[in-house]
This record gives structure tokens, sequence and C-alpha cells, in this order.
């Protein structure tokens, strides 16, 4: 079954957000980096802000802080003097820039800027490395921000290698620290090194301190990115990404570095599929602790799958994890009904469809380029029980009385969605057991006798 | 020279010297590269128009702009909650290169007939000024179509900061106030101003005033409504709060329709008692100065015994502010000391020269006063300073908690009232049960102080 939507000029309440704000994400999980905005003042404070309300963490991201007078002769001045000021302050390694929509049409070349401004300092030790990226607003989402801000700095960083080493690229996209933590931990049980490219892990979730950190600690060492082209493989997570946003592609064309990519490894299917890449690049086996995980996961569905068994999901957000998820859902026996997002890559649909093939009775509506007004039109028919996605869905949850299992980004109404696990046995089982409680806590607040055993 | 401050700014950091009257450099652009903490002219006009219920909101831009300012406000409304959605025209590569009309005025046609509003505001953002769409003309069409009035704001991110937002907004909202039947307003009437009704605040102050015996006309813009804003000349007085956001639409009532304005602060007991008395004053009239005196009477003895066991738990702790503008600082220096706690730093992202002398003259020798602040500036002040509480908005935030020091948010999304005489008390619950947690002692700054 196929609605054919409206097509509504307006956009009411985005199920996306803006290009360059993917790309400070991804610069933030680069070792002592900070990210940069090209453009006014106003764009680094709402992200930041945006930012901070779901990681609860600082969020530092430079401005070129544009005026009137800038937009009209050009922003490279202030392009340059910040530059030097963030250089001055924060002693970075390496600042991330990225452009925005007024930038990009007031047709500031930054790839020339920046070669000016590095004449200009020439010489100097502590000079950064600049990594420009483009990213208008006015095209594609944050996610493509995201990947072309990771494949600027592979393009902009690696280096020709005449070894083949046995290292392994992780490429996994914008997850949660905590997911990147769980890839850590897994390939510390392989005996070959591994890069995660970006890693946001410990930037976007530290310790409290006892002196404030101009940089946070951690994010992908830059000698490890230098040295990419020498990789074994690199995995990349996410079926929707562009090729021309893709680093992984361009590790391939341009270092010969063979490319597998995956889905994220969200529910049991894809997570197998991640193991098994792991086992043929490595030849080892997968550790006994993940099989254990994978064990007491399937136990698990069979202890709850009577509670979600064919509970009607809308599951919304960034196009691969929402793939990702329904793959999930199909698993367990919950029934998507509608799979929406914001984004348009043009490859949700065939990669929604191929994670359903053979388990869901019938193929979910599949929608990209969609907005909250949209979905919840949708929903007016889909009856839906459960929805899965960022907190921006609560309005509807709210207002159709079902439960909202919340995931991805953002989560701007609870705390700890930095600490969601979505991957990983380990991810499935957290998802699972959220899932089925939160539809066994509607059924228990909805009774009238409040049972006590399910 | 400062540590901790880039050179171009070491002119917009003081420390109070007792007798002295330090120059403050403030009222300008922010310094590339420093991470100030400011936002742009969209986000001023967008916060001060936001509480409008019944108008639609349209930002005409790519996605970013309004998709960062959705529900981005806890300003309540009794009734329409057409404000808490976020409309964009979500402007396209196609869009810039040709011109982005002809879809704003389709967004325009679409939205109004979806959401019969009873006006739509219309901002631009950076791009819409850079490709040079015609707003007015657009607007005015739509306008004649709909019999609404839709307004163009002219809120260009670029063209400045906050301020020229909430001149932008004022321009706007100037455009409505007139246009309204004034017939039935008594005499003694006011509109206020300033107060964006977070977390119910507007409405314990509308209260107050009616109790005094005071008609209002308008709130503007907490629980606002377009009706009320086109009838607003008709009120005798308006009463603005705050410093930069609707002093402009005073000035031009005053101008225009011989309005006068008197401005106030909900915040703190003397503030609040004040904006009472202030409009008992001004209409001369014994039996409503006589009856303000008997609303401050009853509120304080509900509050004040309840404030002072705080003040006792509170007291000689010290405390740090950043907030958007330098009024609002002042009246949180004053509710500090009410609670008998130290300020020893405070700033704001758009402070006037006048209002950073001001500061001066409320605040104790070694304060340090600082405009257009930024992280690294103001954890270093935290830490030289050693504070127990910081005030402020989400990003200022993190900065505490990263140290371990108590925070207090005085943001636009907060859930607690903070205005009149039970915000007081809900201010001091609020510093108190941040300040007295147990958790701070197991934050390594305490555990260093512990091991000296």
């Amino acid at each position: 079954m196929k609605t054919k939507m409206p097509n509504y000029v307006s956009t009411t309440n985005a199920c996306k957000l803006c290009k360059p704000m993917g790309a400070t994400l991804a610069f933030r999980g680069i070792e002592c980096s900070v990210p940069f905005l090209h453009g006014s003042q106003g764009c680094a404070t709402y992200m930041r802000r945006y930012i901070i309300s779901h990681f609860n963490e600082p969020m530092d991201i430079a401005s070129s802080s544009l005026g009137e007078k800038h937009a009209i002769f050009g922003g490279g001045p202030n392009l340059k003097q910040g530059l030097k000021n963030v250089t001055e302050k924060f002693h970075p390694k390496l600042i991330g820039i990225a452009s925005t929509c007024l930038t990009e049409t007031i047709g500031d070349d930054l790839p020339m800027l920046l070669h000016e401004y590095r004449e200009m300092t020439k010489g100097n030790q502590d000079a950064p490395i600049l990594v420009p990226v483009s990213t208008p607003s006015y095209s594609g989402t944050h996610m493509e921000g995201f990947h072309a801000a990771v494949r600027a700095v592979v393009g902009a960083l690696t280096e020709v290698s005449a070894e083949r080493t046995n290292n392994i690229a992780i490429i996994p996209g914008f997850l949660s620290p905590e997911d990147i933590r769980h890839i850590k931990d897994i390939s510390s049980r392989y005996n070959v090194p591994f890069t995660i490219l970006p890693d946001i892990s410990d930037t976007l979730d530290g310790p409290a301190l006892l002196e404030y950190e101009k940089i946070p600690h951690g994010g992908t060492e830059i000698p490890s990115i230098k040295k990419l082209g020498s990789a074994a493989a690199a995995i990349e997570f996410g079926w929707t990404i562009d090729n021309i946003d893709s680093a992984g592609l361009l590790l391939k064309e341009k270092f010969g570095v063979p490319h597998r990519r995956l889905g994220l490894p969200i529910g049991l299917r894809e997570t197998d599929v991640f193991f098994q890449t792991l086992q043929d690049l490595t030849g080892l086996d997968t550790p006994a602790v993940y099989e254990n995980q994978r064990g007491r996961f399937i136990d698990s569905l069979a202890d709850g799958h009577k509670y979600v068994f064919g509970k009607r999901a809308i599951v919304y957000g960034e196009e691969d994890l929402v793939v990702g998820l329904t793959s999930f859902l199909a698993e367990i026996g919950v029934r998507p009904v509608l799979c929406a997002s914001g984004g348009k890559s043009g490859r949700f649909e065939h990669a929604v469809k191929s994670v359903c093939e053979g388990l869901v009775p019938e193929i979910p509506q599949i929608h990209e380029g969609m907005d909250f007004y949209e979905i919840e039109k949708l929903a007016e028919d889909l009856e839906p029980d459960i929805l899965i996605g960022h907190s921006k869905g609560y309005h509807l949850a709210r207002k159709r009385n079902i439960p909202i299992v919340r995931v991805g980004f953002p989560i701007h109404d609870r705390i700890g969605g930095q600490r969601i696990l979505h991957i990983g046995y380990q991810g499935a089982q957290n998802l699972f057991d959220c899932i089925a409680n939160a539809l066994l806590e509607k059924k228990q607040n909805d009774s009238e006798t409040g049972y006590s055993y399910m | 020279m400062q540590k901790n401050v880039l050179e171009e700014r070491q002119n917009q950091v003081i420390r109070k010297e007792e007798g002295a009257n330090l120059k403050i450099s403030c009222d300008k652009e922010s310094t590339a590269g420093a991470v100030s903490q400011r936002a742009c002219v969209f986000c001023g006009s967008r916060v001060v128009l936001y509480p409008i219920a019944d108008a639609l909101h349209l930002v005409h831009g790519p996605i970013g702009c309004a998709v960062y300012t959705w529900d981005i406000r806890g300003a309540l409304s009794s009734g329409p909650e057409l404000h808490r959605l976020s409309f964009s025209t979500d402007l396209q590569e196609r869009d810039v290169i040709f011109g982005g009309e002809k879809k704003l005025a389709a967004a325009l046609d679409e939205l109004i007939d979806r959401h019969k509003p009873k006006a739509a505001f219309v901002y631009s953002t950076c791009i819409v000024g850079i490709i040079g769409d015609d707003l007015e003309a657009v607007c005015k069409k739509v306008s004649e179509e709909k019999k609404i009035p839709v307004l163009p704001v002219k809120s260009e991110g670029f063209k400045g900061n906050k301020r020229e937002g909430y001149r932008a907004a004022c321009n706007a909202m100037f455009r409505l106030v007139g246009t309204g039947d004034t017939t039935g307003i008594p005499e003694k009437s006011i509109n206020i101003l300033g107060d964006f009704n977070l977390a119910g605040e507007i409405w314990m102050i509308r209260e107050m005033y009616e109790k005094i015996g005071v008609h209002i006309v308008a709130n503007i813009t907490g629980d606002g409504r377009v009706e009320h804003i086109k009838r607003a000349h008709g009120a005798s007085l308006n009463v603005v709060q705050c410093s930069g956001a609707t002093m402009g639409l005073a000035d031009m009532m005053k101008k225009e329709y011989g309005i006068p304005a008197i401005r106030v602060s909900y915040f703190g007991i003397e503030d609040m008692a004040e904006s009472i008395y202030a409009v008992a004053d001004y209409f001369k009239d014994d039996e409503m100065m006589r009856k303000a005196r008997q609303v401050v009477k009853g509120e304080l003895s509900i509050i004040y015994p309840k404030i002072q066991e705080y003040r006792k738990a509170l007291s000689g702790k010290k405390a740090a502010i950043y907030v958007g503008g330098a009024f609002k600082a002042f009246s949180l220096v004053k509710a500090f000391r009410l609670l008998g706690m130290d300020v020893v730093m405070v700033g704001s992202q758009t402070g006037t020269e006048s209002e950073y002398r001001e500061l001066q003259e409320i605040t104790d020798p070694g304060t340090i006063i600082v405009d257009d602040s930024n992280p690294l500036e103001l954890s270093s002040f935290l830490q030289e300073k050693n504070v127990d509480i910081f005030v402020g908005g989400v990003k200022e935030r993190p900065i505490a908690y990263k140290l371990g020091v108590a925070f207090c948010d005085h943001n636009h999304e907060r859930k607690e009232a903070l205005a009149g005489f039970i915000g007081m008390l809900n201010f001091a619950r609020e510093v108190y049960s941040s300040v007295m947690s147990p958790v701070w002692r197991f934050m390594p700054r305490s555990e260093a102080h512990n091991e000296d």
C-alpha cells in the first residue's frame, strides 16, 4: 500500500536539520579540532544550543561572525581573523571549516581563501591543518553535511602509502557516543588495529573535570587518519550515503582501500553482517562475549515476543537510522507501518524494502523528504501503537496517546541521549527492552485493574 | 593583559574598582573566532514575536533557521498554540538561483488556508537578504488576498546582533498597532510589554495589576493576540520590561500616539513591588496605591519567611551571572543579594554602556563585568572566582556542570516561573536545589579541594 502524498509547498516541523550542523558534529570527532562555520554568528550559536541540549556537553563552534559589510564585500577578512583567533586561543591541530548558505550565496571561495591564509601564516610551526567543506544549507540535510565533512577530512589528511597494512577503518556515520564506545570495545578484541572515523565517544561525552578543556580530549587521531591510505579495508555504515559524500569510496578510489558498505549494525541481521565482515577481514571468529550477547538477545526475544507482536510502529529520522531500526523491528515482530525521513537520498525506499524482505506481512509506507505535518497526516489512517525516533516526535505521540521510544538525535526532553546504545547485539537488546517495556507500560497504565504481572 | 581573553576583547572585560568608573567596550560586532554566545538578528526577532499565539510565523529561508527555533521557548498560551509550530519555506538550491518569491507566496497561501491565523509574520533569513526576494511585495499581495495582515520581518541574520532583531520585530508589530477598534477601553489601562509568559509569568503579573484595578489591553508579547496588539494604542500607559526587546515599540507608540512608557522589572521582590507601585503612582490614584500596598504586603507575607530559610543555607555563597540582556542582570544581582549571596561575575551578550555603568554601581569591588563573552573566558572566570552557582542559559550550562559548579537555568525554555513574587521564591528554590545537592562533593573540584 502506498499513499500518494499531496505535494505541500511549505514545511511544518521539519524532520531534518541543516547541512553545516552535521559537518560540525563530524569535525568534533577529530582529535584536537575546532569546528568553524563561515557565516553569520547566529548559525554557530543555534547549532551549539541544539547540540548542547542533547549531549549536555560543551560544544564550541567558532564563527567568522559576518556582518552586513562582509556580506557585500566578502567574508575573507573575517574568516582569516577568526582562524587566527581560534589558533591563538584553542591551539587546535585541525580546524574544520564548513560554509553556510550565506557564504555560499555571496560566492566566497573557501579553498582559495584558505590558500591565502596558509600563505600568510607560512612557517608558523603551530599552524593547524585547515579542512574546508562545502555545506550550503539549501541542499541536503545534516547527514549529507556529516558525511561530506568526514570525506573532506580524508581528502585533506590521508596520504598515499606504498604498503598495505592490516589496519581496518570503520566509518560509522553519526552514531551516539555510546555506540562508538561499543565499536571501540568490539575492535579492541581483534588482533588488528582499527581506526574509527570520526570518534565522538569522548569529545561529546566526557567526564567531569577539574580544569576546563579548551578542546575536549579524544577524537580520531590525526596520524591514524593520515595512514588510512594503507588500510586493509574500510567498513562504512549506511546504505543511503551519496557516492560524492562517501569517505569510504574516496579511500577506495584514491588509495585502493577495499570498501565494504554495510547498514548500521542495528538488530540481529545487520549486526551479524558486521561481525561476519570482521571475521572475513581478520580471520577471527566473533569473540565469545558477543556470541553470548547474541544468545541472550535471542533468548529475550522468546521471552518478550508476545508483547510486541503485530504492534504498528512509525519510525522516523535520519534515513540510515530508520533503515536500521526498521530492520530490527521487522525481526522482532513489530509491524513498521511508516518509515519516514526528512532526507532525500533517493536510496531510502530500496534500503527499507530490502531489510523488510520476507519478515513483514506488508511493506510499510516509505517516504523521503517528509516533515512532521505529513507524518501526522499519515498517522491518522495508520493507527500506530508506538513511535520510534528522536524526541521531536513527542508532540505526535502525545496527541495520539501512544508511547514514544526515543532514539538517535536529538533527544531534548530526556537526559542521557549520548548514552543510548543502538548498535550491536547489546544495542538490539537495549532497544528491545525499551520497546517491549514501553508497550507494557502503556497497557498497564490503560488497564482498569493495574495488574502486577505481565 | 588578561589571561584567556583575546587581545581584541581585552577592553570588554573589567574588574570593578571602588570609586572608579571604568569604561567597558560594548555594543559592537562579535569578534570572529571568539565563539560568542550571541545569536543573530533573526533570533532577536523570533524570540520577541514568538509568543503571539494566533499568528502564523513563517521563516523564509533554508530549513536550519526554522528547525532550530521550533517550540524553543516556554511561552505559554491560554488559547491557540499556532506559535509552537515551526513553519519554513525550506529554500532549495533552485529557489536560491531563481528566487524564492513564488515559493513564499504559495507557502503563505497554503498555510493561511490551513490554519486561518489572525496575522502572519514572515521572517527573512540571511539568504533572503542576498538573493533579494521582495518580501514587502509578496506580503502585501497575500495580505490583500487573504484579508489578514501579512507582515515582513526584516531579520536577515548578518545585519547585526539580537538588538537589530528586536527592532525589526517592533517595526513589524508597530504596523499592527493602530488598526484595531479602541472603544470601551477604560482610562486606567496599560499594555504589558517585554514579558513573554515563560512558565505562565504574565498571568501572575496580569493578576497583580488587575487586583489594583488596572485594565490590560495587550500582552506584548507573552500569551499575545493579534487583535489585542491592534488596539494597543488605546491604552494609557506602556509598562515595559527588559532593556531592548520591546522598548523600540514603546518609543514608536509614544511618538505616534503619545502613550508614555515606564520601565519595570518583574524579577526580584524589590523590582516586582516597584513595578506595581509605579503603575499606581502613574495613575495618581490613592485607592489604587492602597490596593497595591495590600497586594505587595500579602504576597510578601507568604514568601518572605520561606526565603529567609533559603537565605540561611545560601548566605555567603558565590554566584556568577551571564545572560542575554544586561537589564535581567540587574535584577539577578539584587535577587542574589536578597539571598545573602555574593555576585563575583556578571556579564551579558548585548549590554549597553549605560547598563554596564549601572552594573558597576551595584556590584562589589573585584566583580568581573564582561560583555559578549565566550566559553573559554566564562570557564576561566568560574575557576578564578571559585563560584558556587552560575546562572545563565542553555549554552552556559555545560560549562558549569563540566567543572562541577551548580547552575540555575534562566533561559527561554525554563519550566519554573521566575518572575513575580512567587518567582523570587522559585528562584531561591532553584538556586538552593542546585547548590545544596550532594553531587558536588564527588566532583573533581571538591575532591581536589579536600585533598589540600
